[in-house]
């Protein structure tokens, strides 16, 4: 039997997905589902079987009900949002698809012309995720579209945030290539002309020279004042504040060491330092690149309008119709199909519907709601659809009235370290450089401009510069091959200082999407598994899915409902092959139970009539959750927020250490507003969490972390966001962010050293071009190396 | 004119051709996505099939 089992094991053609014993067979391939055999039958009509041999399975699972409904996309003002170009043949537009994951979706989506003939050409941008098309209008339109890459499992996915913007421009990284293009350019070309001043000029080719240097010059120019360009606004912007940035010093020098060089050429003097000046630049550059990894499949600024659906169909007149949700005022009728999301807090005018507020809490089981309750914004429906009223537009809806909040107007104020450090290295140059110049100025008159500026020059502290951006830049590579992905570089700054670890429960610490069950009573026969099985069947409540897949692979399909009722709050009832099941509270089913905790769910069994124990549903934590407190209590003030009922306090008690203060029930704002006390306490707190109610507390925390399941998939605006696999490793990588501290200092210690070398020479008078031009580089690849060096040891040691 | 000032002219000209090749290039985008052009290359054009 058990043999036969794994020899059976087959998985999907299309997605790769293990196939149950319910597989579907067609043309010899197997199946996991319908969906799946749908997406392959559309492909095989279509001649597009290449997909398959590009990657083996490399579709997408289509099991997960899918019910996106594009008839929005028919309404003019809600399409006119959303093309890029539209005439009265054509039309544009870019759609952000999720899905696409490999080289077979980029060949299946830019070969959509032969699936739609009125498509004309498709291109896809892997790194963003998203998919630019043109098409002819006419019998084609974009709900059409949007409903043929729906077909094949190509969800795209519109909604409000899209329609805001379409698209932000990286136009930063774009100029920064441009600028370290035109450095490099001019690096290698004045080092070349340099050689000749360094190596010796015979006395033949002494003509030759001043061409050399004013070529030199030249080409510093556009380096100074183009790629450059930001070293000086930044540190003029810093010094308004009355503030020295590093920018501050890397902007006097590179001055220094232009005007110094361009006085030598123009009166014959000497080379000047045009290679050094030009290196030195071009270096900061790379510095900036190499810390500017992004990651641009992910986006770390979304809120609610990112989850939002652009339209809503409401009722206008007698009938329902799109209308955009910005324009849904108080009192509209609105209906909302399975699936689809509430999008502003509204009353139910229908019987009974169950509500997944999964992005918002991260609670994965659907809510019950009855009647004229009053229903939160941002619940997806799920079942039949249903009618609301309206009861606040959407701006100013229960969650949506949190980005109201001040926190989400200001950017997270942080001094970086090294600028810190820049503040008492810049007063420390000037003080050298003037007393320098005094004291020459006294025995040798003729060197004191000379010195001077030596002194300016050597001190321009490009590998005090260089050393967080190169750490920094290393730490997010090696987070990023553990799943974890920072918004930027100041992150790794402010996690070094984190001294507080607040987490949400549901859905962060614990699993969202599975559940611990069990039975307890007197055990089951397998045709009475299979009995309870066909009747949960039927029941879409939360409780009944949990029970259906705990007892997912019992079924036999032998068995006839005959019956079935739901009664709300309460349980089903249902008579199966004449054997009546009820399943359902104790009230409900007549059962005296003393021994009931409040962390656990319970649906109580009556078959035919007799009493015959109970489901017990409790929450699962992520794996690894004890070791990852274990390590972390031992270095952090921990802290739980969650806003569900306090059922689970024992649970967590367990784990956490007994100090741990857990604030339950607590909405949006609130929990935004218990980070601040704690800020304002003086604590450094880093929030983790998952759901839009969380979003408050991210934003103003120090460092806001986001757990989700599945990357691609949305997860509110965060400084990071930590893949679910990872998060048994939390405390290794916050220790690797704080130890990188310890190299940070270590470089600017060498660096500090290069310094005094240089400084030393310079107060001397010996600072030649040619010992600048080896100085300078060599402090800057020095410490790259023993950064780059010291993280890769760091993250070997933390097995990272 | 001195040989050596032809040939540095010359190199510096050619630089700034590839400069100007690296310039097109960002500005077209092909640094915006570098993942999928180097898979679209290897993708077959399917010869149709005999009617």
């Amino acid at each position: 039997m058990v043999a036969e089992e794994i020899a059976q094991k087959t998985v999907c053609y299309h997605c790769g997905d293990e196939c149950a014993s319910d597989k579907i067979v067609h043309e010899e391939k197997s199946f996991c589902c319908n969906g799946c055999k749908t997406v392959f039958e559309v492909l095989s009509e279509n001649d597009l079987c290449d997909y398959y041999s590009l990657e083996s399975t490399p579709g997408v699972t289509q099991k997960i009900e899918k019910n996106t409904l594009f008839d929005f996309l028919d309404n003019q003002d809600v399409s006119r949002q959303l093309l890029e170009y539209a005439d009265q043949e054509q039309e544009r537009v870019t759609l952000l698809i999720p899905n696409i994951h490999c080289s077979s979706c980029i060949w299946l989506l830019e070969h959509l012309s032969r699936l739609e003939p009125a498509i004309m050409n498709s291109t896809t941008n892997f790194s963003q995720r998203k998919l630019t098309i043109n098409y002819k209008v006419g019998d084609f339109s974009l709900r059409k579209l949007a409903e043929l890459l729906d077909r094949i499992g190509y969800t795209p996915v519109v909604n409000l945030e899209q329609a805001d913007e379409k698209g932000p421009e990286r136009t930063f990284n774009k100029s920064l290539l441009v600028k370290l293009g035109i450095a490099g350019f001019c690096f290698g070309n004045v080092m070349l002309l340099s050689f000749p001043d360094y190596l010796g000029i015979s006395a033949l080719e002494q003509s030759y020279q001043q061409t050399f240097r004013w070529l030199n010059l030249l080409l510093a120019i556009p380096v100074v004042f183009y790629s450059g360009s930001e070293y000086f606004v930044s540190a003029f912007k810093s010094l308004k504040q009355r503030f020295a940035n590093i920018d501050v010093p890397i902007a006097l020098g590179v001055i220094v060491l232009f005007l110094r060089s361009v006085y030598e050429v123009t009166f014959d003097i000497g080379p000047g330092y045009f290679d050094s000046l030009v290196g030195l630049i071009f270096f900061l550059l790379i510095g900036k690149w190499f810390q500017n990894r992004t990651y641009d499949a992910l986006s770390f600024e979304r809120d609610y309008k990112s989850y939002f659906p652009l339209a809503i169909q409401t009722k206008r007149g007698e009938a329902f119709s799109s209308i955009a949700v910005q324009e849904i005022v108080k009192g509209d009728e609105v209906l909302i199909r399975n699936g689809e999301l509430i999008p502003a807090d509204a009353i139910l005018i229908e019987d009974k519907v169950y509500i997944d507020y999964s992005f918002v809490t991260g609670e994965s089981a659907a809510v019950e709601k009855a009647k004229g309750q009053y229903v939160f914004a941002g619940g997806k429906l799920s079942g039949k659809q249903a009618r609301f009223i309206v009861q606040k537009p959407v701006s100013q809806s229960y969650l949506t009235s949190l980005w109201n909040n001040e926190a989400f107007k200001k950017e997270k104020e942080h001094t970086r370290l090294v600028d810190r450090v820049s503040q008492y290295f810049t007063i420390t140059i000037i003080a050298i450089s003037v007393m320098a110049a005094i004291f020459w100025q006294v025995t040798d008159p003729s060197k004191t401009w000379l010195v001077f500026c030596s002194v300016l020059i050597v001190a321009c502290p490009c590998a005090l510069a260089l050393s967080t951006p190169f750490t920094t830049g290393s730490i997010l590579r090696v987070l990023g091959r553990n799943k974890v992905y920072l918004k930027n570089a100041d992150v790794v700054e402010r996690l070094q200082k984190i001294d507080t670890i607040v987490f949400d429960k549901t859905g962060t610490i614990t699993n969202a999407s599975e559940r611990d069950l069990s039975f307890e009573g007197e055990g089951l026969t397998l045709a009475e598994k299979q009995l309870v099985f066909a009747a949960v069947s039927s029941s879409t409540h939360p409780l009944s899915r949990f029970v259906k897949s705990y007892l997912e692979g019992t079924d036999s399909g032998k068995y006839v409902i005959e019956s079935f009722t739901e009664h709300v709050g309460q349980g089903i009832q249902a008579v199966v092959s004449g054997v009546e099941v009820k399943l359902g509270s104790s009230r409900f089913v007549d059962f005296n139970d003393a021994q009931t905790n409040h962390s656990a769910s319970y649906v109580y069994l009556k078959l035919g009539g007799s009493q015959r124990g109970r489901f017990v549903i409790r929450n699962v934590y992520r794996g690894g959750l004890r070791g990852v407190i274990q390590q972390l209590k031992e270095k952090f003030k921990l802290a739980i927020l969650s806003g569900d009922s306090d059922a689970e306090r024992q649970n967590l008690a367990k784990l956490f250490p007994a100090s741990t203060p857990m604030h339950f029930s607590q909405k949006p704002d609130d929990k935004l507003n218990t980070i601040k006390a704690m800020q304002s306490a003086g604590q450094s707190v880093m929030m983790v969490g998952d759901g839009l109610n969380d979003a408050g507390a991210l934003k103003q925390s120090d460092v806001g972390m986001a757990v989700s399941e599945d990357i691609s998939n949305f997860s509110p605006a965060c400084d990071a966001i930590m893949h679910a696999d990872t998060f048994h490793r939390l405390d290794a990588i916050i220790d690797l962010a704080k130890r990188s501290k310890h190299v940070i200092y270590a470089s600017f210690f060498l660096s500090l050293a290069y310094n005094i070398v240089g400084l030393s020479i310079a107060v001397a008078g010996w600072l030649t071009p040619l010992v600048a031009a080896i100085l300078m580089p060599l402090s800057s690849i020095s410490v790259v190396v023993l950064t780059t060096f010291f993280v890769k040891i760091l993250s070997h040691k933390l097995r990272l | 004119m001195s040989v050596i000032l032809v040939l540095i002219i010359t190199s510096i000209v050619v630089a700034v051709v590839f400069l100007g090749a690296f310039f097109w290039a960002v500005k077209s985008g092909q640094y915006d996505d570098t993942y999928s052009p180097s898979v679209r290359m290897l993708f077959e054009d399917k010869v149709k099939k005999k009617k």
